[in-house]
Formats: structure tokens, C-alpha cells, sequence
């Protein structure tokens, strides 16, 4: 992106149009995304159970969170985004390979198709599959019943069952990154350190990876800062098993009513996730991340 | 690359076995949609099988209102994030302009957010600015989200776009009016009707923006998400099987689209070369 020349002669000044067209987009963001942000910082400072923004600044929200429970569910969220993330990783890269570099053309469309089409349904009625699943006297405890005769009790409402929820609705976003990832993989790198006696796992190891890395990166920053938001998996399938940091701010918001200690857990909340994105950004070069468009 | 037989049996048989993995629970909600009996038990016998619950889902007024809030939130995020995705991708992909780095990277801000978070956030500053929450809230709250989406696609289909159209036009007498009507439109339309049904398919499925934004207008998925947590209801799969079948017809549609326009420019380079 260094080699910009402007080229063209607009009739009114070449940066100009690009600031315009620019221009919409950026109020929207201003409106709708930096305004409310700042509101929530600023409202995390008020006094607890108060409606009104305009109070003197305290920080006891902070102090009650610190006192109270509220890091468990921190720590479940965390924890739960960050086993998302590997199991992904696992599950999608095989299948990201095999999309970029095993099926040409037709297979990687289909399947490129059949995964994106399940974004386009709400993850509510998808995750209610699994419940239909897994529940008593569900299609699996009904089919283990009828075939091997074996009776089960309920599958849900644990935690490996939020984490099968979790990858389960944010695969696509785990796979479609990877499979740009590994397309940057050229063939006749791979193909010559085979030449030169490199191991399957050797080759992964020092040449898909490393290539493919852009991809890895994207796409696990995506699931972690999604799966660490997520709300319904573990309301839908894990009951009252766990709760999670999102769901204890929707509780302040609702039934206690607490909007200040709600404010200040999101607030919490967002330094964090932005903390881990950037700290995992920053170990890679973000210019090379970002900076690869198909354009120039 | 060579790939040898083995290599290819072995991995489609792992991509088979993700694929069925994860249209499971459609399937699950296919079976338990089409079950005469209230509570839900597998395995069931075959006279059991009945399209009753479709049948009320299709004349339950209540899910009627749903279905409008959700559609109205659907196509006025539309309409708005394509309008500005439009204009934003090509600040993103076309025009050489001083804040253009900085602008790629804040488009991707609001995709690397949690949106329940995003939702609650705007919630407060609406109550803040003494706006009441309805559908349109809701839209706005959407459109956020979105815009970045159809800026991204559209940026994609404006970075093919070739320059010397309209340049020529330019050196021809033509306003930038015209220009933008005749030939910049045209020509990333077909990246723009993506954008559109990627907007209506995202927005229409979109559950953690809706849940705070929406005030006392409800959207489908907030429907069907207050029905899971309260028990069981047969019509809950049935709703859930007429939306997957909706998205299939959208996507379908989008991949008609792709196809289409991918040959009409390979025609236009084909064209264009042989001159």
C-alpha cells in the first residue's frame, strides 16, 4: 500500500471525494457505536440503581464487583471462549485444508454453501436442535433406545455441552478465515520442501502454519470475542449450570435493575476482550494482517 | 498440487461426517416439527406425523407480528447499510484519500465486538438521549453491525472495477452524477444485491442486538428464545423449520446472483480484450 500515486484529477481536490463518500459511514459509527460506548464507561461511574447520568463520578460499581462473585463468571467466559477456540482450531483446519488445496471448484463451493446458509438462521433455533437432541427421551436417547437398547437421562445442561453449543455456532466463523488462511499457502512451497525430504508434520509445522497464520489469527479472534459475549448457549443448553459474564449483565440490566454495576461490568468486560485482541494482535504484524487486500 | 486418492476419500469423508455433525439439529427440528404430540418423545410412530403445527405457525397471529418486526427491522437495516456500504466501499477500495488506512481498519471495529454488549450499550444511550426503544431502534442497532458487512462485499466487487469506464466517460462530458448513475452503479450491482440479502439474512437471524434494542416490539428470534426458556411448544420447530427454509431460498438466490455476475464479467473482460 506504500506505492499510492494519485493518478486521477478529480474536479474537486482527489482527497476530498475519498473523505466524503467516508463520511456517512463514520457518522454512523460515531452515532452508533463510539457515542453508546462512552455512555457506557461514563454510566459505569455512577452511583449504584441510578437512572440519571448526571452524578458525581464513584467508583464503588467497581469496588462491589471486586467484592463479589462477578470474576467467576468472568473466568467462565474466558475460559469457556478460550476451549471454543481450540476445538475450532482442531476441528476446522483439516477441513479449511481440504476446502483450499484438496477439493477444487465444486466440493469447496458446496460446502462453502451448506455453512454459511446456518449464519443466515437464527443460533436460538439451531441451538434448540441440540436441546431437541439431547433432551430426554430426545432423537439420540430415542435412537440409543431403540437400536441398542440402552436408556440415558438427559445430555444437557452440563459444560462440555455449552462448548459443543458454542463451536457448534460459531464454526463458520472459525473456518471461512482459515480457508483464506491456507489458500495463502503457495503450492510449490509446500511441494519443494517435500522434494527436500520434509515430513508431513515437519512441512505443517514449519511451512502451513507459519503461511497460513493471517487466517489462524483472524479467525480465533473472532470465535474468542463472539464465544466470550455469548449469551444463549449457556442459558439454552447449560440451564443454570454456568453463568457467564454476559448473562450477568443482562440480570443488572433486568431483574436487579442496576444499571450503573451493569455499565461497569461491561465496561470490565470490554477492556478485556480488548486487552486479549490486542495483545494477540500485536505478537503478529498487524500491517501483514490487515494490509493483505486482494487490491493493489 | 497432487493430490493422490487416498488424500481425497480421507478428507471427504471427514468433510461429511462435520456436514452431518452440523445439520443435526436441523434435523432434530424436522423431526420434532412434524410429531402430533405435544410433548416431544423419539422415536414415534408413523401415523403420528403431522403438519398441524406448521399449520398454526402459518395462521398464529401473534407469530404474524413477529415475523413483520422482524421484516421491517430487516429491510430498513437493508435499505440504509447498502446505501452507506455503497459510498463507504469505495472510500475502502477506490479512492486514494489521506484517512484511507485508518478507514479499512476502523470498518472491521464493530465486527471484532461483542455484540449483547454492543446492544446494551446503545440501549443506554437511547435511554440517555430520551429516545423510546422500538423496531427502528432496533434497525439502527442492526445497521451498525451491518454497514461493515456490506462495505466489506461491495469493496470487494469495487476493487475490480476498472478505472478507464469511467475515465472515459469523464473525458466524454459526463457530470459525476452521471457518472455514479451510469456507470459506477451498474457496475458494482450485483455486488450491492448480495450485500442486500446478506443484510435482510443477518439481520432477520440477529438475536443479541435485538434482545435490548427492540423495546416492546419483539423480533422472531427473541420470540423464539422466550418460548425455549418457558418449555416446550410444538410450534417452536415448526417456525424454526419455515425459517431455514427461507434462508436456503435467500442463499440460493445469492449464489444465483454470484454465478451470474462472475460470467457477465468474464463476458465484459472477453469482450473488452477482443476489441
Amino acid at each position: 500500500m506504500s506505492t499510492e500515486t494519485p493518478k486521477k484529477k478529480f474536479s474537486f481536490g482527489p482527497g476530498l471525494i475519498g473523505t466524503l463518500s467516508a463520511s456517512p459511514f463514520a457518522l454512523l459509527m460515531l452515532f452508533g457505536f463510539v457515542a453508546p460506548l462512552l455512555c457506557v464507561v461514563w454510566f459505569g461511574l455512577m452511583p449504584a440503581k441510578t437512572f440519571d447520568l448526571l452524578q458525581m463520578p464513584t467508583l464503588d460499581n467497581y469496588r462491589t464487583i471486586f467484592e463479589q462473585t462477578y470474576f467467576k463468571s468472568i473466568l467462565w467466559s474466558l475460559g469457556l471462549a478460550g476451549v471454543t477456540v481450540i476445538i475450532l482450531l482442531a476441528i476446522c483446519y483439516p477441513l479449511a485444508f481440504a476446502m483450499a488445496k484438496i477439493f477444487k471448484g465444486g466440493g469447496a463451493t458446496f460446502i462453502t454453501y451448506a455453512i454459511a446458509t446456518s449464519l443466515f438462521v437464527s443460533e436460538n433455533i439451531r441451538l434448540f436442535g441440540w436441546v431437541i437432541g439431547f433432551m430426554k427421551r430426545g432423537v439420540v436417547g430415542g435412537l440409543l433406545e431403540t437400536w441398542f437398547n440402552i436408556e440415558i437421562d438427559s445430555l444437557l445442561y452440563n459444560v462440555p455441552v455449552i462448548i459443543l453449543g458454542m463451536s457448534y455456532v460459531y464454526l463458520p466463523f472459525m473456518l471461512f478465515p482459515l480457508v483464506l488462511g491456507v489458500n495463502m499457502v503457495p503450492d510449490q512451497v509446500r511441494e519443494a520442501a517435500f522434494d527436500l525430504g520434509a515430513s508431513r508434520w515437519q512441512v505443517f509445522r514449519k511451512i502451513d502454519l507459519p503461511l497460513s497464520m493471517p487466517g489462524v489469527m483472524i479467525g480465533s479472534l473472532l470465535v474468542f470475542v463472539l464465544s466470550v459475549g455469548a449469551i444463549s448457549e449457556a442459558k439454552i443448553l447449560g440451564g443454570q449450570k454456568v453463568v457467564t459474564i454476559a448473562s450477568d449483565i443482562e440480570s443488572e440490566f433486568t431483574y436487579a435493575q442496576n444499571w450503573p454495576l451493569g455499565s461497569a461490568l461491561s465496561a470490565l468486560f470490554i477492556a478485556l476482550t480488548t486487552i486479549v485482541v490486542f495483545f494477540a494482535l500485536s505478537r503478529f504484524d498487524l500491517e501483514k494482517l490487515l494490509g493483505k487486500k486482494p487490491s493493489e | 498440487m497432487i493430490v493422490s486418492r487416498t488424500q481425497k476419500t480421507g478428507f471427504s469423508l471427514y468433510a461429511g461426517l462435520v456436514l452431518l455433525v452440523f445439520y443435526f439439529p436441523v434435523f432434530c427440528i424436522i423431526v420434532a416439527s412434524l410429531s402430533k404430540r405435544r410433548f416431544f418423545s423419539f422415536p414415534y410412530p408413523q401415523e403420528q406425523i403431522t403438519f398441524k403445527w406448521y399449520e398454526d405457525a402459518l395462521n398464529s397471529a401473534q407469530v404474524h407480528d413477529f415475523v413483520s418486526v422482524s421484516l421491517r427491522i430487516g429491510v430498513v437495516t437493508a435499505l440504509v447499510s447498502v446505501t452507506i456500504g455503497f459510498f463507504s466501499a469505495l472510500a475502502y477500495a477506490r479512492y486514494r484519500w489521506k484517512g484511507r488506512q485508518t478507514f479499512q481498519r476502523l470498518v472491521l471495529l464493530p465486527l471484532f465486538f461483542p455484540q449483547s454488549v454492543l446492544g446494551l450499550a446503545l440501549l443506554m444511550w437511547f435511554n440517555f438521549l430520551n429516545i423510546t426503544t422500538t423496531w427502528w431502534t432496533a434497525a439502527i442497532a442492526h445497521t451498525v453491525w451491518i454497514a461493515p458487512i456490506t462495505t466489506l462485499i461491495i469493496a470487494i466487487q469495487a476493487y475490480g472495477l476498472d478505472d478507464s469506464l469511467e475515465e472515459a466517460a469523464r473525458d466524454l462530458g459526463a457530470t459525476r452524477w452521471q457518472i455514479l448513475r451510469k456507470i459506477t452503479i451498474p457496475l458494482l450491482l450485483p455486488g450491492m444485491i448480495s450485500a442486500t440479502c446478506f443484510a435482510v439474512l443477518l439481520s432477520w437471524g440477529n438475536f443479541a442486538l435485538s434482545l435490548y434494542t427492540t423495546g416492546a416490539d419483539s423480533s422472531l428470534p427473541e420470540w423464539l428464545y422466550a418460548r425455549m426458556t418457558s418449555g416446550y411448544q410444538p410450534m417452536v420447530p415448526a417456525v424454526g423449520v419455515i425459517n431455514v427454509v427461507f434462508a436456503v431460498v435467500l442463499v440460493l438466490v445469492l449464489f444465483g446472483i454470484v454465478k451470474w455476475s462472475t460470467r457477465k464479467s468474464r463476458r465484459a473482460t472477453a469482450t473488452a480484450s477482443g476489441h
